[in-house]
């Protein structure tokens, strides 16, 4: 099955807010006989067979990346597998509609970015020369299609080192997670809504009187993000699941139903409304609840003057970051094509 | 700002819905007017594109007509992307024999029974564009800059004056004009948070626009015209060099902030450090203006990869500095600290709402010398670090260089001239 041809050519369409490399492509495309179409399948088998070769057996534990020819490196927190109760009780007095009802969930076995993923890391991504790869190409990582290069500065002047990259689409952190898994061997996807409420709850309640030790939100936050890992971790280790920036997830925006369920992944059919978790710098601490909610709107697009707006850049989301989740067992190469393409990324508003 | 005062931001966003239709005079009501305003579109590229979607967007009645572009895929591609959008694709009406194509497109949309037409080319064009619409009485919405050279610049002050006089509407997409968030800073400060006004430090550090391909990607055949159009950016004649096309902006607030009132001289610096593959401009400025009671004004922009990036401006003043862009949202610190709260509207989509509720209410307005003053403000600092030496606005505004050719043949040769050179370039 071919979805959607992938050439350098079809990566991006022209912004003004965001640098578009499809310009200089489309016109490079006159000049051969058929763009070179890439089967995006193609392009997921053989990452995955890089990562099938990469894997070792061994016990889980945490354990540190560098992203190969870089000095960049992240830090993997094993989750074990095992059962909730997603979203609050009728009984809870901040519980919003939206997290009700509270129904149990079961989820496997995976690995959870320490932090969320920073400037450091994500403008590897956004420049193939900052990760070293004009060079020698990597003809896997070379495929998987990369951000359209802003006009404008994206962290916003909040900062760069150390810092959350924020701003970027759903789909952005799809690619990038595709990326990281051909740079890397090891399968990276964003986690589903219900493994981030169960890593950020990490079977412990939170004390609402220390919030101020383990999260940046709006009355300690000064208006803006704030390096990562700056605050006290949860209890399996994960820093900022609330505050510092919201978080991408998976899951399209979606009422709950009671029944339990396992491992569930409520797949999106439309741009919007998609599920962002955890809070940030800008929101008021009832916001920064495990079970708290937000969906996703084409207002966080404003910025972005052109038509089609860009697949890349939330313009107006500069409180939105994500970071990853590597499952214990790694899925088909069908499933891996589910997971890094939304199908939706194109706004219809 | 508390928890118990700060809404949280989802029922931000709803609130900033519901203030749109209510708080908008521009929001046009289908009970009240069904008369519908045709639409032209000359420049179909995404930001030409996104202004189509705002001005139909701006009035339920408005419909777009016609396009001019050099490259029929870029209409197709254009018109493709608009009738995806569900509030306005059954009003693109668009129909072959109103697609022109060529570098005469634009005056066959004028021409071809439109109300109003959004200026959206290379930025090179925009004067004998904007003179034709005018000239045709049609209402314009002109991206900036308005010029590349200051015959041009000349042209778009009289074509403004001549559009005041028909009482044409004439809205310019100096987008921070029409923000509410700078607005009110800008409010702030003439309210007298800062005091009396010291100095205005403005960057536009970015990664580089549109770069030039390699001359080997040039298609055997194709002329130097076509090939620089198709590369504008990278032509000082097309598109008035970074500082011009992009800086402006950052020029544009800088004007704001001295009342739009010219400054009397600039001096800068600038070059290239990075290959131009066969473009004339320049990637790195940096401009010291000084203003009639010894303000001064710096306006630094680059655009190389791989260097820090920062667009930010730096406004201050005897009782504090206002800062813009350091942060999501600007601030002043001094004698009176604030920071600025509310919900953003889309100035873009506030640039159309503003232009088609002026149409409707026979209230013409007219941004003319306000985004004229804002593209020679950058234009007068590309020439004097162009030819490095001090140059006056008077200069600058009676500058004779004409970049833009009399007669342009699609099919032509061009040669644009080499890169300009501090010490050997000669203002003229």
């Amino acid at each position: 099955m071919r979805l959607r041809a992938r050439s350098r050519a079809l990566r991006s369409s022209p912004e003004v807010l965001m640098m578009p490399r499809a310009r200089i492509f489309l016109l490079t495309s006159l000049l051969l006989p058929a763009a070179i179409a890439v089967d995006e399948h193609q392009v997921v088998v053989a990452i995955r067979d890089r990562i099938v070769a990469h894997a070792t057996p061994g016990k889980p534990g945490p354990y540190k990346v560098t992203i190969p020819n870089t000095t960049v490196s992240y830090e993997m927190v094993p989750i074990r597998a095992g059962e909730f109760e997603m979203g609050s009780s009728i009984s809870d007095p901040q519980a919003k509609k939206d997290e009700q009802p509270q129904h149990k969930v079961r989820v496997d076995s995976f690995w959870m970015q320490a932090h969320e993923v920073t400037w450091d890391e994500y403008r590897l991504f956004m420049f193939e020369r900052q990760a070293g790869e004009t060079g020698n190409k990597d003809a896997a990582v070379d495929a998987v299609s990369r951000p359209t290069r802003p006009y404008v500065e994206m962290s916003f002047g909040m900062g760069i080192n150390g810092y959350p990259a924020i701003s970027m689409t759903q789909h952005a952190a799809n690619k990038y997670a595709e990326w990281l898994s051909a740079k890397t061997g090891e399968f990276y996807r964003l986690p589903t809504e219900a493994e981030w409420e169960y890593a950020c709850r990490a079977d412990a309640s939170p004390n609402a009187s220390s919030l101020d030790d383990y999260a940046w939100y709006s009355a300690n936050s000064h208006g803006k993000y704030q390096k990562v890992e700056t605050k006290k971790p949860n209890a399996w280790g994960l820093f900022d699941m609330l505050g510092n920036v919201m978080e991408w997830t998976l899951d399209a925006y979606a009422p709950y139903r009671s029944e339990p369920l396992q491992n569930p992944w409520v797949k999106a059919t439309a741009p919007y409304p998609h599920a962002v978790r955890g809070g940030s710098w800008n929101d008021p601490a009832a916001r920064l609840r495990c079970a708290s909610r937000v969906s996703s709107d084409p207002s966080w697009k404003q910025q972005d003057p052109q038509l089609p707006k860009s697949i890349w850049y939330m313009t107006d989301a500069q409180w939105l970051g994500f970071r990853l989740v590597r499952p214990g067992k790694v899925p088909s190469a069908e499933e891996m094509y589910k997971y890094w393409n939304s199908g939706v990324e194109q706004d219809t508003e | 700002m508390d928890d118990a005062t700060k809404p949280e931001r989802r029922e931000f966003l709803k609130a900033a819905g519901a203030s749109l239709v209510a708080g908008f005079p521009a929001i046009i009501s289908a009970q009240t007017v069904t008369n519908a305003i045709k639409v032209g579109l000359v420049g179909c590229g995404g930001r030409g594109t996104g202004a189509a979607s705002q001005a139909l967007k701006a009035d339920d009645y408005a419909e777009l007509t016609a396009v001019a572009d050099i490259d029929q895929s870029q209409i197709d591609k254009s018109l493709e992307n608009l009738k995806k959008l569900q509030r306005i694709a059954d009003r693109i009406k668009v129909e072959q024999p109103k697609q022109f194509l060529g570098l005469d497109a634009y005056q066959k949309v004028i021409d071809g029974g439109v109300d109003v037409v959004l200026l959206a080319t290379p930025p090179g064009f925009r004067p004998f564009h904007l003179a034709a619409c005018i000239a045709a009485n049609r209402h314009v919405f002109c991206e900036k800059p308005i010029s590349t050279d200051g015959p041009g610049v000349r042209s778009v002050i009289e074509t403004s004056e001549r559009a005041k006089q028909k009482n044409l509407s004439l809205v310019a997409g100096f987008c921070w004009r029409y923000s509410n968030m700078i607005q009110d800073t800008f409010h702030q400060m003439e309210d007298g948070a800062i005091g009396k006004l010291l100095t205005y430090y403005a960057t536009y550090y970015t990664s580089p626009v549109k770069p030039m391909p390699p001359a080997s990607a040039r298609p055997a055949g194709m002329s130097d015209v076509e090939w620089q159009i198709r590369n504008w950016y990278n032509f000082v004649w097309l598109g008035g060099d970074s500082l011009v096309e992009q800086a402006v902006h950052s020029a544009d607030k800088i004007a704001w902030a001295m009342h739009d009132q010219p400054p009397v001289s600039c001096v800068g610096v600038g070059g290239r450090a990075i290959p131009a593959e066969g473009g004339n401009i320049y990637d790195h400025f940096e401009i010291n203006y000084v203003y009639p009671n010894g303000v001064r004004a710096f306006l630094a922009n680059r655009q190389i990869e791989g260097c820090y990036n920062e667009n930010s401006d730096y406004i201050v003043g005897v009782d504090g500095t206002c800062t813009i862009g350091r942060g999501p949202v600007p601030r002043i610190e001094g004698k009176q600290n604030w920071t600025w709260q509310g919900e953003k509207y889309d100035m873009y989509q506030r640039e159309h709402d503003v232009l088609f509720a002026s149409i409707r209410k026979g209230q013409p307005i007219n941004d003319g010398k306000r985004m004229a003053t804002s593209t020679l403000l950058a234009m007068m600092g590309r020439m004097a670090a162009y030819t490095g030496q001090e140059i006056t606005w008077d200069q600058a505004l009676n500058s004779q260089e004409r970049l833009f050719p009399d007669h342009l043949d699609w099919k032509g040769s061009f040669d644009a001239p080499p890169r300009a050179q501090p010490g050997v370039t000669k203002f003229s």
